[in-house]
């Protein structure tokens, strides 16, 4: 059985200036142990995508449609004390921003035993050794000074490290985590992605991690989606995906990367500007910078599957091979 | 490609409505607010129309009679209007006298209002500016200042200075101007910071261009409530100068000293006097804060999405 | 050799927090309390050529963009000498220091915070050429046309505010901005690392044909190597306040000498790169509050000597146009 299975999802936010669709049409399944590359650029849906499968969805947005599956059960529409049993237990978060995690005036050793305490009835003492164990186990050295520190005498690395603890904690089967290395430094990214592999690897979790940094994801995933406007438009393996891409956009994107292209030349780049969430053209929302758009893309195409594991939402993609 | 490489053809414009637009709107989500800028707009048209909708001019002393003193509401005056609202001692109608005693209280609560708000933002802006000891000598003194309370200053100026319209102006500037100075102190801080006053010390802007130009329009929000609020404050220090004798004279009288005046009588059961003359003061003050805190409200940006 | 059009020589800046009264009373009566000094750059050298893009790149704390905003003339050096075509800007006049302020310009990474929110966009743009007379109130509409057409932007937008622009659009106005005052020299600091990808490329192009169209000289200031890589034709790694390294692109990541640059370089995720097992180079980056003594790189260097703990080691040329600071060089200075 799949850890997790996102069938039709739709998040929209009713604002007073309209209705921001925002997540409009995903599907994707996650098995044991799998790690899942959510690319895309602002506006594109990554995020929300993530709170909606934890239920962290706030008014005035809220899920409209769809089914989100963890382990066989439904989360869309299930009741408040059930979500908040899976969450930081069985699912756990990991925010771009560590103090989205993180109390400021609360010692690392109490956040992180109340964290234990509030899923499991184990005593202080072992709840402690386990925080202690956690905060060993993402590479941080002396853990037991460092349980007794306050976020704010902690690096910018250090805590998004603790955060990374903290959601491995109650050994969870699924790790969503959103931009988690964003802020951070390159040689402190490169040790964040490191612990992350590492402890997922250990423990079997799947994890979903969403980014636009391509080349993140290229190290790090078994399979991308690359999002656009609130849907998918396209998936598939990590090396499918990036070195056959189909859907235009995906194309684009990874043509306008400096590193895809002849050095001092001018970069390949997508005409145009992601489009305004408030009032998305009709039909397919890259319709107006894609230079093989026709008219069929006044209407927007449904999810095609031309190879096993590999999906796309276009009418005129670029070359399909079909794997030997 | 088009030339114009971000704009996609026909893509709708980011926003479609001006700042103050969305100001308005935002403003007028509280029905209590909008029920309060209601209410003290009817006060002001009503102040400044006072000698059109008045039967009597209470100042003109040859219309004042005291035969006509202490009169309960409703009752007919010697010269055959009503006075719906009672008199006082000294004969003046009541009505009358308090929407020409609302002027002067709006009047000098606003004149010392926007004198000081002038000073305290200068003063404010050079010190955040400027920095260093110029600064440190001058948010001293506004510590300084903003330790003593407002009325106490307000009163040993006026003990100096003496009574009259003038006086008490200068007077509660003098104990208001701490307040916008802070205020435009800390919002200055914040803007000069940010990356566009570097920008324009860059492209060689003098720095009185700097702190006019860019930064004083930034600090306005936080400014504007400040305002607000404060002048509601000094109305009510006014009032409060007058009720104990040290502020406008007797026969200007400000809605400070009509209170004032029928205090002697609340015991004896005419409580009107004292009453309709506080009741409108309330009224004024807590209209002007109703609408500061919706403003407070809609210019803080942290709350903005 | 040229005169370089900007250089910096022996620059540094200490960001000193002065202890406040009740502080000195308590360092006179023997307590142990000291002013805290970030030593945000210490002591570089380097000297840009007219028309070259120099590519400054480092992590967090190693002061490229406080090296950017003193060579922009936003923020003085603690000690050290800016020279402007040859000439140091203390020892230059007051039409020669106006010349040379304008002549350097800087290009923001927020665009949402580096634009007057409060100015029209055609304020905004033509504030400064007005006001130093490039322009007469005639002819400044058009010139702001023309202006705001070089960067891509269509010119009947300008009665706008900033916060009705996306943020591409809105970096465009910055630039539009500099490119106003006619200037030799733009320092872009971390200018498209806040926007999102597929826009980064757009502006990339825009500054590379602004550099042919108006003959520009640039120092781009990012942490993203990959960029530089594309764009520069000279990079320098910062660390901790010191350069480490200078080479040209091709031969810096071809081949880095320092180990730090080289451990940068193994750190950057690669789109080449799958299913990459990150080896990380170990440790925190030090706080500039307290910097390792000696090479600041030694706690995390893999080949540590002991000499790295006592001894800065000099930048010094090991190869044509290449400056490493390292010990592994035979570098034990002079």
């Amino acid at each position: 059985m799949s850890v997790l299975e996102v069938a039709g999802l739709r998040t929209h936010f009713f604002t007073r200036a309209g209705v921001v669709k925002a997540v409009d049409g995903v599907d994707f399944t996650l098995e044991r142990g799998q790690v899942m590359g959510l690319v895309g650029e602002s506006g594109s849906g990554k995020t929300v995508t993530g709170f909606s499968i934890l239920g962290l969805v706030d008014p005035p947005g809220r899920i409209v449609g769809g089914s989100i599956r963890y382990r066989g059960e439904e989360l869309v529409g299930a009741p408040d004390e059930r979500l908040r049993e899976l969450r930081g237990n069985r699912i756990a978060m990991i925010f771009q921003d560590p103090m989205m995690t993180l109390n400021p005036v609360l010692r690392i050793d109490t956040q992180m035993v109340e964290a234990i305490q509030a899923h499991e009835s184990i005593s202080k003492k072992a709840a402690w050794e386990r925080a202690r164990d956690g905060l060993g186990q993402v590479g941080i050295p002396s853990p037991e000074e460092r349980l007794r520190a306050y976020p704010h005498q902690l690096s910018g690395g250090m805590r998004q490290r603790v955060t990374i603890a903290i959601a491995f904690l109650n050994n969870p089967e699924l790790i969503i985590a959103d931009e988690p290395t964003t802020a951070l430094d390159v040689t402190i990214q490169a040790q964040i992605i490191y612990e992350a592999q590492k402890v997922c690897r250990e423990r079997g979790a799947a994890m979903i991690w969403i980014t636009h940094d391509l080349a993140v994801v290229a190290g790090l995933a078994d399979r991308i989606c690359v999002m656009y406007a609130g849907r998918i438009v396209e998936a598939g393996p990590t090396d499918d995906v990036i070195d056959r891409p189909l859907h235009p956009y995906t194309v684009g994107l990874l043509g306008s990367v400096p590193s895809a292209n002849k050095r001092g030349q001018r970069l390949n780049q997508i005409p145009g500007m992601t489009p305004n969430m408030l009032a998305l053209p009709k039909g397919c929302a890259f319709r107006e910078r894609c230079s093989r758009a026709s008219d069929a893309c006044l209407v927007n195409p449904d999810i095609t599957e031309p190879a096993a594991g590999r999906a796309i939402r276009c009418f005129h993609p670029h070359g399909i091979e079909v794997p030997a | 490609m088009s030339v114009h490489a971000d704009r996609a053809p026909g893509a709708p414009e980011i926003r479609v409505e001006t700042p103050f637009q969305r100001f308005r709107s935002e403003f007028f989500e509280s029905r209590i607010a909008t029920f309060a800028l209601g209410l003290l707009a009817l006060i002001i048209v009503l102040a400044l129309l006072a000698p059109w909708i008045t039967p009597q001019n209470p100042y003109d002393l040859a219309q004042v009679d005291v035969l006509d003193g202490k009169l309960p509401p409703g009752s007919v005056a010697y010269t055959g209007y009503t006075m719906w609202l009672g008199s006082d001692g000294a004969g003046r109608d009541l009505y009358s006298a308090i929407l020409y005693g609302l002027r002067i209280s709006i009047s000098v609560g606003v004149a010392s209002g926007v004198i000081a708000m002038a000073i305290g933002s200068t003063i404010g802006l050079i010190a955040a500016y400027a920095g260093g000891r110029v600064e440190t000598v001058v948010m001293r003194l506004v510590d300084l200042q903003l330790s003593f309370p407002a009325a106490l200053i307000a009163l040993m100026l006026v003990a100096v200075l003496g009574r009259g319209i003038d006086k008490i102006i200068i007077a509660l500037v003098a104990a208001q101007w701490a307040y916008y100075a802070r205020t435009v102190r800390g919002s200055a801080l914040v803007e000069s910071a940010k990356e566009y006053v570097e920008a324009a010390r860059c492209l060689g802007l003098g720095h009185a261009r700097i702190v006019f130009r860019h930064i004083l329009p930034n600090c306005l929000s936080p400014l504007i409530v400040v305002g607000t609020v404060q002048t509601a404050h000094a109305i009510a220090l006014e009032a409060t100068l007058s009720f104990l004798g040290v502020g406008l004279r007797q026969t200007e009288p400000s809605l400070g000293v009509l209170i004032a005046n029928g205090f002697e009588y609340m015991m004896s059961g005419r409580y009107w006097i004292s009453f309709f003359p506080g009741i409108a003061l309330l009224l004024t003050i807590v209209s002007i804060n109703l609408v500061g805190d919706q403003l407070r409200d809609v210019l803080n940006p942290r709350l903005k999405k | 050799m040229s005169v370089p059009l900007i250089e910096v020589r022996g620059v540094t800046k200490n960001f000193v927090k002065r202890l406040d009264l009740a502080g000195k009373i308590a360092r006179r009566l023997g307590a142990d309390v000291d002013e805290e000094v970030v030593h945000a750059v210490d002591t570089v050298d380097l000297a840009i050529q007219p028309g070259e893009v120099v590519g400054l790149a480092g992590e967090s704390g190693c002061g490229k963009s406080t090296l950017g905003r003193m060579m922009a003339g936003i923020l003085p050096p603690t000690d050290g000498r800016i020279l402007f075509e040859g000439i140091a800007t203390s020892e230059m006049s007051g039409a020669q220091r106006h010349a040379a302020t304008l002549a350097v310009q800087m290009i923001f990474q927020d665009p949402f915070v580096s634009l007057n929110p409060r100015m029209r966009v055609e304020q905004i743009i033509g504030e400064a050429p007005l006001v130093h007379g490039l322009v007469d109130r005639g002819g400044l509409s058009d010139y702001v046309d023309e202006i705001m057409q070089n960067v891509r932007l269509d010119p009947s937008l300008k009665r706008r505010y900033p916060h009705q622009f996306s943020g591409g659009q809105r970096q465009r106005i910055g630039i539009a901005r500099a490119l106003a005052v006619r200037p030799r020299f733009l320092v872009c600091d971390e200018a498209i690392a806040s926007l999102d990808v597929s826009i980064q490329a757009q502006v990339l192009n825009l500054f590379m044909d602004l550099r042919e169209q108006f003959d520009l000289t640039y120092l781009f200031i990012s942490h993203d190597l990959s960029v530089i890589e594309h764009i520069a034709d000279r990079v320098v790694i910062m660390y901790l306040g010191r350069i480490v390294e200078s080479a040209p692109t091709e031969q810096l990541f071809s081949a880095p000498r320092h180990p730090y640059t080289q451990a940068l370089l193994a750190d950057v995720p690669r789109l080449d790169q799958r299913k990459h097992a990150f080896a990380p180079v170990k440790g925190e980056i030090p706080s500039p509050l307290d910097p390792p003594p000696g090479c600041h790189f030694h706690p995390r260097c893999p080949h540590a000597m002991p000499i790295c703990r006592m001894q800065q080691p000099v930048l010094r040329e090991i190869a044509p146009s290449t400056f490493s600071a390292c010990h592994l060089d035979g570098n034990s200075g002079t």
